[in-house]
């Protein structure tokens, strides 16, 4: 009995450890209470193009796709040339660029394929050819560490 | 300390450093109590600085102010040049009145009652925190407790205890109980083998039932000597009132669950630990003071620096009013830049290849705050928590009561949201300002049921879409440690940045003011041997 409960716990870490959930205690090194990375990435349901959007992209390139100008600026993804080829904001998007920050654990494959493809053919742009989960996967490296 | 103190523990360290090496130095200073803490060792002495050496700074937040207040003393030409109208940075409290404009255009005005105040940014000290805590006593910064962990506030989550918010002391001290007990049984049973250097059973039988507060065998159970620690369902009264009960524990599937102890660790870590500190009446004291002992400093407000440009000689930086017009260009023989790397990234600036990569390789941190005010302190009146904080697994992490003027009547602001993760800041960050306090009063009320009733006003901060930020803090990982943070924090030309982002305690005041402690240091000893 006793044994069954002590080994339950172990399994429970083990499980916690297994999904990310030790990450976490290097947010708290700093006061945080949580963590940068998302655990249940691999495990929640996809959201569609348009959700990642909203909850993820809008903070910053507002929901017009206009970005923002302040003492410094938020790119437009409104007629925004850099969107041509779909490998750029694939990139973008896992590795962060300047201040924005890296979506290499916190996006599944399938939705970043999803919110390139919604920024790709919204805002005034019609680009057709919709990327998919395999071109995000083969560019993904691995989640950096905090 | 006196600068005295300093200088001859500096001295003997140095020649302990030069004769014994850097292991017998740090062996030394961990001995005299330093190593260990922070690197804080008294103020800056910069002597002999040259005279009408001209320093330029870009940014009036902590570090800027810091840089210029102690290159000042030491008899530096300074100027800084600032993007907002005021003086602080990040430093920074909201008060009745206010106005702030998040990019994107949504404007709020502040309408709490006089005295409430919601920090955006910092909103605490903790006591190892050296540099903050030296330079608000020597500049009369009046501080106060502040509470961080509070027995009495709830820890909720919604996967545990079928939602219902739990006081921290049971939950604590059932989850230590539990898991002693069970340690105990396993010890008893034979199946656990004593820790290498534990040599007598009974010693760790012992420990564990003292420390989880086990009875005579061995087992955690609802007492009264277990609520010695986790409290009572009756308090002990007086006279011919009911005598003291023990109420029934938590249940241990739940006390296991992931949220729990994440939720406990967060309120434990070192820096969240008693004592910590506030500044009375808001953490923007800390700047204003700066300012008030800098009393006719130069400093040219509303300029958004576009160019940075040095040669041999002297640093040139271009800058135009936020709303455009015309470029001013101000020349100085050094700078110290300590604008947040999100923007520094974007101007023309004049540097190595090396330091040009480093900046552009921080992202910065999505972190969100919401501040509350109520009509009542109904979590003092109601649930006896007096200042400190609860913890939920829900989008707002947690709930921050003041730490102010207890059981005062009327109006009080709680700090209702502080979102650190990515994830969670965005989707705040992406709402309007309405739909923030929307969702800060809807998962808040799951804690206290008077959210909704008691509600006054609210105001919100999302750091990305703060203008002159972009961003609350710099995310190192650890790659980027490796390959950008020393080509950040060299000194490039005649320009050195400064700032939390240049330091291994980004998102601090402490970092800030130890990161310009450090550049003014070494760029005096650049400008001295010019």
């Amino acid at each position: 009995m006793i044994m069954k409960t002590i080994q339950m716990l172990l399994l429970r870490c083990a499980l916690a450890l297994a999904s990310g959930l030790s990450c976490t205690s290097l947010a708290w090194a700093d006061g945080d209470s949580s963590s940068h990375a998302d655990s249940s990435v691999t495990t929640r349901a996809s959201l569609s193009g348009p959700e990642v959007y909203r909850q993820y992209c809008m903070a910053c390139h507002m929901a017009d796709g206009e970005g923002a100008q302040g003492a410094g600026y938020f790119p437009a993804l409104a007629r925004n040339g850099n969107l041509a080829a779909a490998g750029y904001p694939i990139y973008v998007i896992l590795n962060g660029l300047g201040g924005m920050p890296w979506f290499n654990g916190l996006l599944q494959d399938e939705e970043i394929a999803a919110v390139v493809h919604y920024i790709r053919s919204s805002f005034g742009n019609h680009y057709t050819d919709a990327p998919n989960a395999d071109d995000v996967a083969i560019m993904r490296g691995p989640v950096p560490q905090e | 300390m006196t600068d005295r103190t300093y200088l001859t523990r500096r001295q003997l360290l140095k020649a302990i450093g030069l004769t014994a090496g850097a292991t017998a130095m740090y062996h030394a200073m961990t001995t005299l109590g330093h190593a260990g803490e922070s690197p804080f060792s008294g103020p800056p002495v910069l002597s002999g600085a040259k005279p009408g050496t001209r320093v330029l700074i870009l940014g009036a937040g902590l570090a800027g102010l810091l840089a210029a207040y102690e290159l000042r003393k030491s008899g530096y030409d300074v100027e800084i040049l600032e993007y907002q109208d005021r003086a602080g940075g990040r430093n920074w409290t909201l008060r009745r009145g206010d106005q702030y404009t998040e990019l994107g255009g949504a404007t709020q005005r502040v309408d709490f009652a006089e005295g409430n105040y919601f920090n955006p940014g910092p909103w605490r000290i903790p006591h190892h925190h050296r540099t903050v805590l030296h330079y608000c006593k020597a500049l009369g910064v009046q501080l106060e407790s502040f509470i961080q962990f509070n027995h009495n506030a709830y820890i909720h989550s919604t996967e545990a205890f079928g939602g219902k918010p739990q006081r921290w002391r049971e939950v604590w001290s059932d989850l230590q109980g539990n898991l002693t007990e069970l340690l105990a049984k396993a010890l008893n049973e034979g199946q656990l083998d004593l820790p290498v250097g534990v040599e007598e059973r009974d010693q760790l039988l012992q420990a564990l039932q003292g420390w989880g507060l086990l009875d005579g065998e061995y087992r955690y159970r609802s007492s009264l000597q277990t609520a010695l620690r986790r409290g009572y369902s009756h308090a002990p009264g007086g006279g011919q009132t009911a005598p003291p009960a023990s109420g029934p524990l938590l249940d241990l599937n739940d006390l296991l669950h992931p949220s729990i102890w994440r939720g406990l660790n967060s309120q434990l870590v070192y820096n969240a630990q008693p004592t910590m500190f506030q500044p009375v009446g808001g953490m923007d004291q800390i700047s204003k003071a700066f300012m008030r002992a800098m009393d006719g400093l130069p400093i040219r407000y509303n300029a958004r620096v576009t160019h940075i440009a040095q040669d041999n000689r002297q640093v040139t930086v271009t800058y135009v009013p936020p709303q455009g017009g015309d470029a001013t260009q101000v020349s100085a023989d050094w700078c110290i830049c300590t604008l947040p790397l999100p923007i520094l990234g974007q101007l023309e600036f004049q540097a190595s290849d090396a330091m040009l990569s480093a900046i552009r390789a921080i992202p910065y941190s999505s972190y969100t705050k919401i501040g509350l005010e109520f009509r009542r302190r109904f979590w003092e009146e109601d649930d006896a928590i007096y200042g400190g904080t609860s913890v939920t697994d829900q989008e707002i992490a947690l709930i921050s009561y003041p730490n102010d003027r207890f059981m005062s009547d009327g109006p009080a602001v709680l700090l209702a949201a502080y979102t650190t993760s990515t994830k969670d800041g965005l989707k705040l960050t992406g709402m309007t300002p309405e739909e923030r306090i929307e969702t800060a009063l809807s998962q808040g009320e799951k804690i206290h049921p008077q959210y909704r009733k008691e509600f006054l006003s609210g105001v919100s901060v999302g750091w990305h879409r703060v203008p002159w930020q972009l961003g609350c803090r710099a995310r190192w990982s650890d790659q980027a440690r490796q390959t950008h943070y020393k080509a950040l924090s060299d000194i490039d030309g005649r320009v050195v940045l400064a700032g939390d982002h240049v330091s291994y305690t980004p998102g601090w005041m402490e970092g800030a003011m130890q990161s310009a402690l450090d550049s003014i240091h070494r760029l005096h000893q650049q400008a001295s041997a010019a």
